[in-house]
């Protein structure tokens, strides 16, 4: 199940990684292509070692991996993480969206009574 | 559509979830006050719920248990907190136990419920709040007994979010 495989201190290192908005544009970034740091840095206006340290608090996360591509190395996002941090809050979602579904069946009755 | 937006807060720990109803603002109190309406909906998939005790007034006590497919029950309890009938209500849920009273752990999740009139219909704004990341895993693992857990990889929203 998922949600076991996920230990406590893997989602909160998950969470927080995607709490900033830096971090999630460079996790943007790097699922539509691979790119080395110093590609990534050019987007932001701020220094090259600040990127360098998001983008190793969403390499900690496991929501990106660093691989070594001739000179450079090339950030690209994890997708399995990432499926795994979609999947927690949208259990509850759902819950909700089912909620909210059973209400208007039950409002829908009003009518047909009247 | 019934359900307007969905918000998803990594940050606060919290899920915001507004809809639209064809009723108006009383009739949609009533689903939340009568408790014979109420346990008609409050259960996951296939875990229909019985609110055996359900007192609506601030620091109200309900209690209630689903039934999952094979017979098995998950108990629940809420604390009111506040009430402004017909606008507001604010409550604590949270899982009991094999006596129906409240477990000391997990902690409940905050409930915060606001109608709206809009015109002859009725906007429902529901937020969940969880103490942390933690408290959301946990309850979602328990949860996933009563069958929780529809979700299944949709990826598409926690990237529409980080995109642009």
């Amino acid at each position: 199940m998922v949600v076991d495989e996920w230990s406590e201190a893997e989602a909160d290192r998950v969470f927080q990684a995607l709490a900033d908005v830096t971090r999630r544009d460079i996790l943007a970034r790097v699922i539509r292509q691979r790119q080395s740091v110093s590609a990534l840095a050019r987007h932001y206006p701020m220094s090259f070692a600040a990127v360098q340290k998001h983008v190793a608090v969403l390499e900690r996360a496991a929501l990106v991996t660093k691989e070594r591509h001739g000179r450079e190395q090339l950030v690209h996002a994890n997708v399995t993480t990432l499926h795994r941090a979609a999947r927690l809050l949208e259990a509850y979602e759902q819950l909700w969206r089912h909620r909210a579904r059973g209400i208007e069946e039950i409002l829908a009755e009003d009518q047909e009574e009247e | 559509m019934t359900v307007v937006s969905v918000h998803k807060d990594v940050e606060a720990m919290t899920l915001t979830l507004v809809a639209e109803f064809a009723a108006s603002v009383e009739r949609v109190w009533r689903v939340w006050e009568d408790p014979r309406q109420l346990e008609r909906w409050w259960g996951p998939p296939g875990w229909p719920a019985t609110f055996e005790r359900h007192e609506f007034v601030v620091g109200g006590q309900s209690r209630y248990h689903m039934t999952g497919p094979d017979g098995q029950k998950s108990r629940g309890w809420w604390t009111i907190t506040a009430i402004e009938a017909p606008h507001r209500l604010e409550f604590d849920d949270g899982f009991a136990g094999e006596d129906g009273e409240p477990l000391a752990s997990p902690p409940p999740v905050h409930g915060i419920v606001t109608l709206e009139a809009l015109g002859d219909r009725t906007r429902m704004t529901t937020v969940s709040k969880f103490a942390d990341t933690a408290h959301l895993e946990q309850v979602l693992a328990m949860g996933a007994e009563e069958g929780m857990r529809l979700a299944l990889g949709q990826i598409d929203e926690i990237l529409a979010g980080t995109a642009d």
